[in-house]
């Protein structure tokens, strides 16, 4: 299995970066090392062990279901880039 | 091929496919993994916390009241529960989602492989449910600086939903028919609401329901291309949407073209419904275990316990009211529709010392006869004037006690059916019992022979030519005469008494 260069434009596309064409040569050949690497594993045989869901052996961390306060609005929209009566503005969706 | 088949086949060229995906926003005090309230109508993001911004280095911990409610929902829902479950990320980007991700669960749901049985013209249909499992809500957007949105130079977040627990309940495409689409978001809906995980108030956006709709020629054994539908808000909307969207599809398919696969939204005020998006780009979510979160184990004794707090269910307690007390079906069917209306009903027999344990005994005729009366003035009086009232069965303003205070007075004779009406809506605009507005405007029926008699008598003598005819054998003249009995003693005569009186009394000149 190998990653085209289509296939690395569509997933730099779906977390909106933006690649030069050298930048595509470049990371298509990276991530083919990695996946060529991680491809190893596949040798092994899994019939008999679960799927991972976690690393860590824990289970079933819950919390009562209790209010809590809120954080004040003036410190939540303090770091946004725009703000308008306490709302985050944002480009326009439709 | 069945005879319902046939007859839809020469109504209309092609088979309806239909599944719906509905989210449920489940009704805990707080978010699925932070303190914050979900309480609805807050100012703009003041519900929020680093959590459910998903700020940097904050850890998320679920709400165990969601995960006890999410099996609640699929029990009742007949399905599976996970003994295993996780949570997965949901990657896209919109500013309705701050994390960039919704945390969700793709392969390992908390229940899965249920059923629900509706009904549609008086036949019986099983509608699968491929699965139920949890999720988090997004936030708001509100558009600025235009009037609609479509105008809008930009838009605004609240992320005071964000976080808020929902259910997505996914059904199996084992819908045939408009009718079948609503009948089971009906039956859904009363469902959960017996369960009261959820208020499933549709206009507050707590019950939303997508549509994936196709169509296929009749005998064809592939689906369609489906197209999914968003923004249905009523069950009007549902109706009208699928109304439309069948009839587009089926336009398209009948000049030989193709159906797209993509996100159509409804457009209420258009009634039309707009394609929002291709759906192969969108759908690229690129799921992953959430590594802040650890997986779900469930015992057995865990389901069991939320199994123990599920109530009886509608078609059983429908079942019950058709078997204990004679009520007709379709009347059982109507009560049992919403829980509110059921618990009244139950209430009120109770009251009137009629009440059946769940299921097993039938009433004696007497109880029977009771039952009914309840029944009736429900069915008719009370849900006409709560309709027209901003109230609706929970919190009444003739509470069942008061409606049994009146059904009694009725029952002694004390009022008549005619008064009693007169009577009801008083009770409904003040709350007070129905003794209390007798006594006070003296309505209490005469059944006093000699008063009755009296009166009948000055009648007589006042309308001698009505007398007349009557005597020549006009029988209409006799309800002239009840009438005007009636109307001297402003209703309260019994009229039974009136017109045994007036017969003796015709017969003696």
């Amino acid at each position: 299995m190998s990653l085209t260069k289509d296939e690395v434009q569509h997933v730099a596309m779906l977390a909106r970066l933006e690649l030069s064409d050298k930048e595509v040569e470049k990371y298509t050949t990276q991530l083919n090392d990695i996946l060529g690497y991680a491809q190893r594993l596949q040798a092994l045989d899994t019939a008999n062990v679960p799927p991972t869901a976690h690393v860590f052996p824990l289970q079933n961390v819950m919390r009562d279901d209790r209010v809590d306060p809120s954080m004040a609005r003036e410190k939540i929209v303090a770091n946004a880039p725009d703000e308008e009566d306490g709302f985050f503005r944002v480009p326009k969706i439709v | 091929m069945s005879n319902e088949t046939m007859q839809m086949e020469r109504d209309f060229d092609f088979e309806i496919v239909m599944g719906l995906e509905v989210h449920v926003e489940l009704h805990t005090k707080s978010k699925i993994f932070c303190g914050c309230t979900t309480e609805f109508g807050g100012d703009q993001n003041t519900h929020v916390c680093p959590v459910c911004l998903g700020l940097p280095g904050v850890l998320p911990v679920l709400n165990k009241q969601v995960v006890d409610y999410a099996m609640k929902a699929g029990l009742a829902l007949n399905c599976e529960i996970a003994e295993f479950s996780k949570f997965d990320r949901k990657n896209y980007f919109y500013p309705d989602l701050p994390k960039a991700y919704q945390v969700s669960q793709y392969d390992l749901p908390i229940a899965k492989d249920g059923y629900l049985d509706i009904e549609v013209g008086g036949n019986p249909k099983r509608i699968g449910i491929t699965r139920v499992h949890m999720e988090e809500d997004a936030g708001k957007l509100v558009h600025g600086g235009a009037a609609n949105l479509a105008g809008a130079e930009y838009s605004l977040a609240d992320y005071n939903r964000t976080g808020v627990p929902l259910i997505e309940i996914v059904s199996e495409p084992d819908i045939r028919s408009i009718e079948e689409a609503v009948a089971y978001l009906e039956r859904l809906k009363s469902i959960l609401e017996y369960t009261e995980v959820s208020d499933c108030k549709m206009e507050q956006g707590s019950l939303r329901c997508d549509a994936n709709v196709s169509l296929r020629p009749w005998g064809q054994k592939e689906f369609g291309t489906k197209a999914e539908l968003k923004n249905m808000n009523s069950f009007k909307a549902l109706q009208r949407a699928l109304e439309y969207e069948v009839e587009r599809q089926a336009e398209i398919l009948r000049e030989g073209g193709k159906i797209l696969q993509e996100t159509r939204m409804w457009d209420e005020a258009k009634g039309m419904t707009i394609s929002l998006r291709s759906k192969e780009e969108a759908h690229d979510y690129r799921y992953f275990p959430e590594p802040d979160l650890v997986p779900l184990v469930i015992s057995r004794e865990w389901v069991d316990r939320v199994k123990a707090t599920l109530p009886e269910m509608p078609h059983i307690r429908k079942e019950r009211l058709v078997h204990s007390y004679g009520l007709p079906a379709y009347d059982a069917g109507i009560i049992t529709g919403s829980k509110a209306m059921a618990d009244y009903f139950d209430s009120a027999c109770k009251a009137f010392g009629v009440d059946t344990p769940a299921g097993v005994e039938v009433a004696d005729d007497k109880a029977k006869e009771r039952a009914k009366q309840i029944s009736n003035y429900m069915m008719g009086e009370l849900t006409r004037l709560l309709n027209a009232s901003e109230f609706g069965y929970s919190n009444s303003p003739v509470t069942p006690e008061n409606l049994v205070g009146l059904l009694q007075l009725l029952e002694a004779g004390t009022i008549s059916t005619k008064i009693a009406k007169t009577v009801f809506e008083d009770m409904f605009a003040s709350g007070k019992p129905a003794k209390a507005i007798v006594e006070e405007k003296g309505l209490v029926q005469i059944s006093d022979e000699g008063a009755i008699a009296s009166i009948v008598r000055d009648i007589l003598t006042a309308n001698p030519s009505v007398v007349a005819d009557f005597k020549a054998g006009k029988e209409k003249a006799m309800g002239f005469l009840v009438g005007q009995a009636m109307k001297a003693t402003k209703g309260k005569a019994n009229p039974g008494l009136v017109n045994k009186l007036l017969k003796e009394e015709l017969e003696k000149m």
